[in-house]
């Protein structure tokens, strides 16, 4: 009786170090959810989800705060995946957030810009570059099309144009055959 | 199914012989190739407009070095190499750059890109072409010139050769392989440059052999070509380097790289990897008669072999230089320029998007079809899963997984199946019973991987962007803060004796200035008359009540509003 609470006792002890030294060892650090999300998201940082980017949002859905169907950029597609990550219900893109748009990028009109700055500070991924008083423009490479620094230019010169297909991003389309009718019953239509 | 095992049987039979390998499936599509073979190579005069589009290689678009109105020699730069993986683009006739802008060119998406537009002013006048003594100057040098001179390769693919000639000191090549196969139907462009110019083109392996220090140099050649056979065997025997030619069987893509590699070598290249990384390096005919023409006679890449057949007069090989209209070239070929032209061959080749694209250095074959030589395909029907295409697969995948995941659009299924492995070599497409046009999917899927990848690729940049943009404002702040407690603390500590010496400064100031009031005379009372004098002083004394009047006037006011205020 004694022999066999002892044993007990001592394993108990025993796996209870383990487990200790190993939460200390194999700690995760930050919430590997929250990473796996903003994963899934397209990181336009526009903030049309309600949350100020997209690690924001990213803590809000792991928290179970917000829904998955906020984002536009990540359309449909996106949803699935969050869908499919969270273990939920798929969900239409709540149109209250906007509706996807064709990629596009910030294209600042050189002649009218004034230099205030005023886009640069508003840009979530430093895509613009210039200074005080002189021209700002636009690194196409780098901007994500968040449409963030159109309402704060107080001289209206950016806008944004949708990403041209070109022969280096074109893509091969789905196989769509059509269907025609066979000649034999044509003739007989027309007959 | 049974026909296919027995070829395979008796290709292996026959290949035990000759030391060759084999390749899983293959097919035997009919050739072709008699009609574009009977007449030699026949040069094409540069016609009088050419469109060079800046887009003809694998890589970097090339950056501009001429403008409009500009007049240019042949075989001068237009176009310089950007960056390593890029190659230049030069004039194939000189003449007066007409325009610089979009032009629709030979690619199945049919959409319009930078071209230089070069109006040929006739007298075809060289630049000055100084040959490369190769032995004399560096490899890099060497490299540098290919890189300038846009050798890529003309097998089709227009990879940039000087990247795979580079020596790679952790994967030394051993051997060279020259692509002399041309497995495709139809085109016959490497057999007629093999036939013409083999010492050419073995003067071009032997820069390319010393390039690589490869220790071996094997010409493989299909045994349909037995006259380009002997000619290179010929050429190869007058050569001060041991090349071999080696025959292989005839089966379609024999001619891939990795086909080709795996029969002359018996090496298989693993998937996703290159084949330099198994010590082999591949190059096309056209692509050593290339380096040959630059190194001994300083020419640049301005023109290509391109077999123009099918429905047409005079079927055969043309010497064309690049940017000629493909409608200019197939009328001179006595054919009529239909929309429905296909660029490359019948297997892996694509319709042009018009006849009114220019002749690129991708270009090596055109074919006008008619409705007898490729009838419309009979309609698609459901896949039976008889698995005839995995058995047809040069790449050893299973087509018929792959063609469920792309039509699914299940893309990391596919990824999973090594999609990009295939070669889209058409095999597939051509043994499948239920008429499937299998490598349309998986093109399809492909580029879609790619797209994918891509937006990944550009979503993670964008996250470290913004995260480093999070990171510096915080950082700011954290300055800006850790400033205004300094000035604070500073205020009261260090404020106090900097105050003391700042009023001391300034009585010492006000000193000064008492006394520099007390010494001058200000007003100009010395040379006056004593009754001016006395008026003087008179209203001196008077400002001087009124003065005190009112300093007290305002002080009792003063007291006034303080009281009020209180």
């Amino acid at each position: 009786m004694l022999t066999a609470l002892y044993v007990m006792l001592g394993l108990a002890l025993l796996l209870g170090v383990v487990l200790g030294y190993s939460a200390l060892k194999f700690k995760v650090e930050g919430d590997p959810l929250v990473a796996r999300i903003d994963a899934i998201l397209p990181q336009t940082q526009c903030g049309q989800c309600g949350y100020p980017g997209c690690k924001p949002y990213a803590m809000a859905i792991a928290k179970g705060e917000a829904d998955i169907n906020q984002c536009p950029p990540g359309g449909d597609a996106g949803v699935h995946a969050l869908a499919d990550l969270l273990g939920v219900e798929y969900k239409p893109l709540n149109a209250e957030h906007g509706l996807p748009k064709p990629k596009s990028v910030a294209v600042i009109d050189e002649n009218v810009c004034i230099g205030c700055t005023l886009c640069i500070q508003a840009c979530p991924v430093d895509a613009i570059l210039g200074a005080a008083k002189h021209m700002h423009t636009v690194i196409a490479s780098e901007c994500t099309g968040c449409e963030l620094c159109v309402a704060p230019c107080p001289v209206d010169c950016i806008t944004m144009e949708p990403i041209a297909e070109s022969p280096a991003n074109w893509k091969w389309r789905y196989p769509v055959f059509e269907i025609k009718p066979e000649p034999a019953v044509t003739r007989k239509i027309a007959e | 199914m049974n026909a296919i095992v027995n070829l395979s049987e008796l290709i292996k039979r026959k290949l035990g012989k000759t030391g060759l390998s084999s390749f899983n499936g293959g097919v035997h599509p009919p050739q072709h190739k008699l009609e574009s073979t009977t007449s030699p190579i026949r040069p094409v005069p540069p016609p009088a407009r050419l469109v060079l589009p800046l887009r003809q290689h694998v890589g970097n678009v090339s950056k501009l070095q001429v403008a409009t109105g500009d007049h240019v020699l042949k075989g001068q730069l237009l176009a310089r190499a950007d960056g390593q993986v890029s190659a230049a683009v030069h004039a194939p006739t000189s003449g007066t750059i007409a325009a610089i802008d979009n032009q629709l060119i030979p690619h199945p998406s049919g959409l319009p890109d930078i071209s230089i537009t070069l109006e040929a002013d006739g007298r075809d006048e060289w630049i000055a072409r100084q040959p490369l003594d190769y032995k004399a100057m560096s490899k890099q040098e060497l490299l540098d010139s290919l890189r300038e001179a846009g050798v890529v390769g003309l097998g089709g693919a227009t990879f940039p050769s000087h990247i795979k000639l580079r020596e790679d000191a952790r994967h030394p090549v051993r051997t060279l392989i020259i692509n002399g196969a041309e497995c495709e139907p139809y085109i016959s462009c490497d057999d007629m440059l093999m036939r013409e110019r083999a010492a050419e083109i073995v003067r071009g392996i032997e820069i390319m052999r010393y390039l690589l220090d490869a220790g071996r140099c094997v010409i493989g050649i299909e045994d349909n070509k037995p006259q380009a056979a002997a000619a290179m065997r010929a050429a190869a025997a007058d050569s001060e380097v041991a090349i071999d030619v080696a025959e292989v069987p005839t089966i379609y893509p024999g001619g891939g790289a990795k086909q080709l590699i795996k029969v002359i070598t018996g090496l298989e290249v693993p998937s996703g990897r290159l084949p330099s990384e198994i010590g082999v390096q591949c190059f096309n005919v056209a692509t050593a008669y290339s380096v040959h023409r630059l190194v001994h006679h300083g020419e640049p890449v301005i023109s290509r072999i391109v077999t123009v057949t099918g429905h047409v007069g005079h079927a055969g090989n043309y010497e064309v230089p690049l940017g000629m209209s493909i409608r200019e070239l197939v009328e001179l070929a006595g054919g009529k320029a239909i929309p429905e032209l296909i660029m490359g061959g019948p297997m892996m080749g694509f319709n042009l998007p018009s006849a009114d694209v220019p002749v690129v250095k991708a270009t090596n074959c055109i074919i006008v079809p008619d409705s007898a030589m490729f009838p419309e395909p009979p309609p698609a029907l459901p896949c039976i899963r008889c698995t005839r295409c995995a058995d047809a697969c040069p790449a050893n995948l299973q087509p018929q997984e792959l063609y469920w995941f792309s039509k699914s659009q299940n893309l990391d299924k596919a990824r999973e199946y090594k999609i990009f492995d295939c070669i889209e070599c058409g095999c597939c497409t051509y043994v499948c019973p239920s008429n499937i046009p299998l490598v349309q999917y998986y093109r399809f899927a492909k580029s879609e991987i790619i797209a994918q990848d891509r937006a990944r690729e550009a979503a993670d940049i964008a996250r470290e962007r913004n995260e480093f943009r999070l990171k510096r404002i915080e950082r700011e702040k954290q300055e800006r803060a850790q400033k205004h407690a300094q000035k604070a603390a500073g205020a009261k500590t260090e404020a106090a004796p900097a105050d003391d010496a700042k009023k001391a400064a300034i009585a010492a100031a006000i000193e000064r200035a008492k006394a520099q009031k007390a010494e001058m005379t200000p007003k100009n009372t010395e040379a006056v008359s004593p009754v001016v004098a006395a008026e003087i002083a008179e209203i001196e004394t008077r400002r001087a009540e009124v003065q005190a009047a009112s300093t007290t006037e305002a002080r009792t006011e003063e007291k006034q509003s303080t009281e009020e205020a209180k």
